[in-house]
């Protein structure tokens, strides 16, 4: 069942202690750090700027004409957990944008609007290019209609079909490469003035695919009990390089091997992840997310599973720029229809069929003891569908399915006490359902 | 075809009140009529925007446009699926599907409106796991070699599972002949369109939807004689013309508001000269070339070159707002009702680019929110009448001068 009766039985969420690092928090911050650093830089260095979105992101063509990449959602996310995005997203209602439509494009309008200081404090380059992937989400289309109007820049779409009947057919796959053939990457040579240069973008790929390799073994790792990572608060943080401006990069297989190295030596040591809470090696409930976390209350939301001992082993959030632990890698032989499979393998391009079959295998996979979503208000492209969702789950797995309510960014729609009775409530029924089987 | 006849020398009451009959019918009675006269018959319906018609007539299957139940139908399994910021036309949709009035349709096409929409598609494959489910994903490419291929492909694909449900095999001579009738369709539309801007008191908008509306679920050829019986009897309507601001009502192409919202409108002194509520009947503009030997190219580049602006469509090297600006001028129209379904996403999002552009071009607008069970209008009269009052009153346009929301 999905509801329970809401019972507070522990003490209230507090607020969370500042979450201990691991060395490779410490070397993705500072390879954060450095890209936000050459941003600035970029109208002295003339490096040329590339706007474009997480899922169906192609930073490994963007690197290979040496653009340097924006992500408007990672500038958002960075924005709420910065408890900025309330500002921005009241600055962009202001100016006429609904408050129905999604706070993601709001946060970035607002922050452009109060000066494009990026999350790290340094200004934001205008964009050179907006490559608009249109991956797995209708938002992305108008959202880059907004910023050319706003910027007055060039904007190159693509457009990723969706994977309706559950697979990738030979037409699609053709479509994308006919449209990287002839629109993305002419678009990137005008922009650039240099000509594509394809073994450059097959020593970025080769370079993707080891640190999806990595990244492959630390999301298997949950399946080891205790689980030595949080798949869902913690995994936002492994997604950081792979799914922004790093794939493709030394940095990025140097962050993965490091962390695919944590991972194994908390294994050994039988240790669970770090948290809010410290390490939680004693682990009471295993579970399944779907849907992406809010931001603007991460830390206190994240203790909510934490102090409880819930730790999450999968997550499909982690997998919306990149699905690699169904087998899919970078293959630099053969480079554009690679990246086409890549951009039709994100999450939020499978079709809702596939997303249940996904969370069915991550409930079984990794022995969950249930699966919890988050849905977002912001984010129609999750969460439409959601309802449905959940009791397919359960039918399938038998497993209990929970389900609260949130927003990405926007601060109103985080009811702390709303989803800490929830959780509560839930964590109680697995306890029941626990001792029952016992 | 559905069997929908009409006294000879019908009059327009008795023709808008015909339309309604079927329009408000939403068991689909002359839907399952048509299927009962000869066994085998198939009926797809399609959700909103627009779904390429022609390919389904060609293989002898009837589209039947489908709108969600409107203010006619309490829903309560429809909630059960969808969460409280999601706009209304899906509940009513899954409200309907699961109460058994879609069962005479033998498949669903979800056209790539926006994401709910989408999502839809892969709810219904779940709930209705026996029943033909196609995703339209219309191409946002507009190369004829590039997204005209593959949506090339895409139409293929549909003939194809059709005709192994058993639709007739895709012919060029049997596309042809779709798309020559639904050119007669479009040009019969367009000549109801080119009256409404001339004299709109002749035409109310209210009866243009239903008389639009109600070709969702007929073929082309028989919805261009309907609304050719509605014209001449137009013609014999005595009426007299109104001193109304003549407004265009842009953001309802997808989920409809009810009826009463156009009336609201009418009476609070606002002839609607042109909308977008109708949108999939109007979304090629002109023609689609008939003369050719390749008429399933010619439909895919018909969508590609001839394709109107609207939200759900990228705008690529076209100037947002100026579709909408050429509207405004040619129908001579004196505002802009915008009117967007709640949590509309491409709607709302393409609202305030078109605003500015309304801006500096000096055109005054307001605008709205509803849902299409929307039943209190009082607030939407006064601000219709108040921005009716301040276009007539105060001439020269200003712009964000007039601009008020309403909320539903």
């Amino acid at each position: 069942m999905s509801t329970a009766i809401p019972i507070r039985t522990r003490a209230p969420a507090q607020k969370s202690p500042a979450l201990q690092k691991d060395a490779s928090q410490e070397r993705q911050k500072q390879m954060i750090a450095r890209h936000f650093e050459k941003l600035a830089n970029a109208p002295e260095s003339r490096d040329k700027v590339c706007y474009t979105f997480v899922p169906g992101n192609l930073t490994e063509l963007i690197g290979s004409f040496d653009m340097l990449p924006v992500l408007p959602e990672i500038n958002a996310l960075q924005s709420g957990m910065r408890q900025r995005s309330g500002g921005y997203i009241a600055e962009a209602e202001k100016a006429g944008h609904s408050e129905d439509v999604c706070t993601y494009v709001k946060c970035d309008l607002g922050m452009m609007k109060s000066g494009n200081i990026s999350p790290t404090g340094t200004r934001l380059p205008k964009p050179d290019l907006l490559l608009l992937s249109y991956t797995g989400c209708f938002t992305f289309l108008k959202w880059f209609e907004i910023l050319r109007e706003e910027y007055g820049c060039p904007v190159v779409m693509l457009h990723v079909p969706y994977q309706e009947g559950g697979h990738i057919t030979p037409e699609m796959r053709r479509y994308v490469v006919d449209q990287l053939e002839r629109e993305v990457i002419p678009a990137m040579e005008k922009i650039t003035g240099k000509r594509f240069d394809e073994e450059k973008l097959r020593e970025n790929l080769r370079l993707s695919a080891q640190a999806e390799d990595d990244l492959v073994a630390v999301w298997e790792s949950a399946k080891h009990k205790p689980s030595p990572i949080d798949g869902y608060f913690g995994g936002v943080y492994y997604i950081g390089p792979i799914f922004s401006s790093f794939r493709g990069t030394q940095d990025a297989v140097d962050y993965y091997r490091e962390l695919r190295a944590e991972t194994e030596a908390r294994i050994r040591r039988g240790e669970g992840p770090m948290t809010p809470d410290g390490v939680v090696s004693e682990q009471r409930y295993r579970l399944v997310v779907e849907g992406p976390p809010n931001w603007t209350s991460f830390n206190d939301f994240w203790h909510m599973f934490s102090r409880e001992g819930a730790v999450v082993v999968a997550s499909t959030y982690t997998r919306v720029g990149g699905l690699y632990d169904t087998g899919f890698r970078h293959d630099h032989q053969h480079p554009l229809e690679t990246l086409a499979d890549y951009c039709m393998g994100c999450y939020t391009n499978l079709n809702l069929p596939g997303r249940v079959s996904l969370l069915e295998k991550y409930v079984k996979d990794y022995e969950a003891d249930g699966f919890l979503i988050n849905s977002v208000k912001s984010c129609n492209s999750f969460s439409a569908g959601q309802l449905l969702m959940l009791r397919q789950l359960e039918q399938r797995t038998g497993v209990p399915g929970g389900f609260i309510e949130s927003d990405l960014v926007d601060p109103r729609y985080f009811s702390r006490s709303n989803i800490d009775n929830r959780l509560q409530s839930y964590f109680q029924m697995l306890d029941a359902r626990k001792s029952r089987t016992a | 075809m559905p069997t929908m006849t009409w006294p000879q020398d019908a009059d327009t009451v008795q023709l808008v009140a015909l339309a309604r009959q079927w329009v408000d019918d939403l068991n689909l009675t002359a839907v399952r009529q048509w299927k009962a006269e000869q066994p085998g018959r198939l009926a797809i319906g399609h959700l909103p925007i627009y779904a390429p018609r022609p390919i389904l007539e060609a293989v002898g299957v009837l589209p039947v446009a489908v709108f969600g139940g409107g203010d006619q139908v309490d829903i309560i399994r429809g909630d059960s699926y969808f969460q409280s910021y999601i706009c209304h036309i899906p509940r009513s949709t899954i409200e309907l599907a699961l109460g058994g009035q879609y069962d005479c349709l033998d498949g669903m096409m979800f056209p790539s409106i926006c994401d709910v929409i989408r999502n839809l598609s892969g709810m219904w494959r779940m709930l209705f796991p026996e029943r033909w489910s196609c995703y339209v994903d219309l191409p946002q490419n507009f190369d004829a070699k590039v997204g005209g291929k593959f949506y090339v492909s895409e139409l293929r694909r549909m003939a194809r599972e059709l005709h192994e449900r058993g639709a007739l095999e895709l012919t060029d001579q049997r596309l042809r002949q779709a798309i020559a009738d639904e050119n007669r369709r479009r040009a019969v539309l367009q000549r109801l369109d080119d009256l409404r801007h001339k004299e709109p008191w002749k035409v109310p908008a209210s009866e243009v939807y239903l008389i639009s509306r109600v070709g969702g679920m007929m073929f082309a050829k028989d919805h261009a004689d309907f609304a050719e019986a509605y014209l001449a009897a137009v013609q014999k309507r005595p009426a007299r013309a109104r001193d109304n601001v003549r407004v265009v009502m842009v953001g309802s192409f997808c989920e409809q508001p009810p009826l009463d919202l156009l009336k609201t409108l009418e009476k609070a002194g606002c002839d609607i000269v042109d909308d977008d509520l109708q949108l999939g009947m109007r979304m090629i503009d002109g023609p689609i070339p008939e003369d050719t030997d390749d008429p399933l190219a010619a439909l895919a580049n018909a969508f590609l070159f001839q394709g109107v602006a609207c939200a759900s469509r990228y705008i690529a090297n076209d100037v947002k707002g100026r579709q909408l600006i050429e509207k405004v001028r040619s129908s001579g129209a004196e505002g802009v009702v915008f009117s967007a379904a709640s949590f509309c996403d491409p709607a709302l999002l393409d609202q305030p680019m078109l605003e500015t552009a309304l801006t500096n071009a000096g055109i005054p607008y307001t605008s709205l929110k509803f849902a299409e069970n929307t039943g209190q209008f009082q607030v939407i009269r006064e601000q219709a009448g108040a921005f009716s009052d301040a276009v007539k009153l105060w001439g020269e346009p200003t712009g964000t001068g007039v601009t008020t929301a309403t909320s539903c």
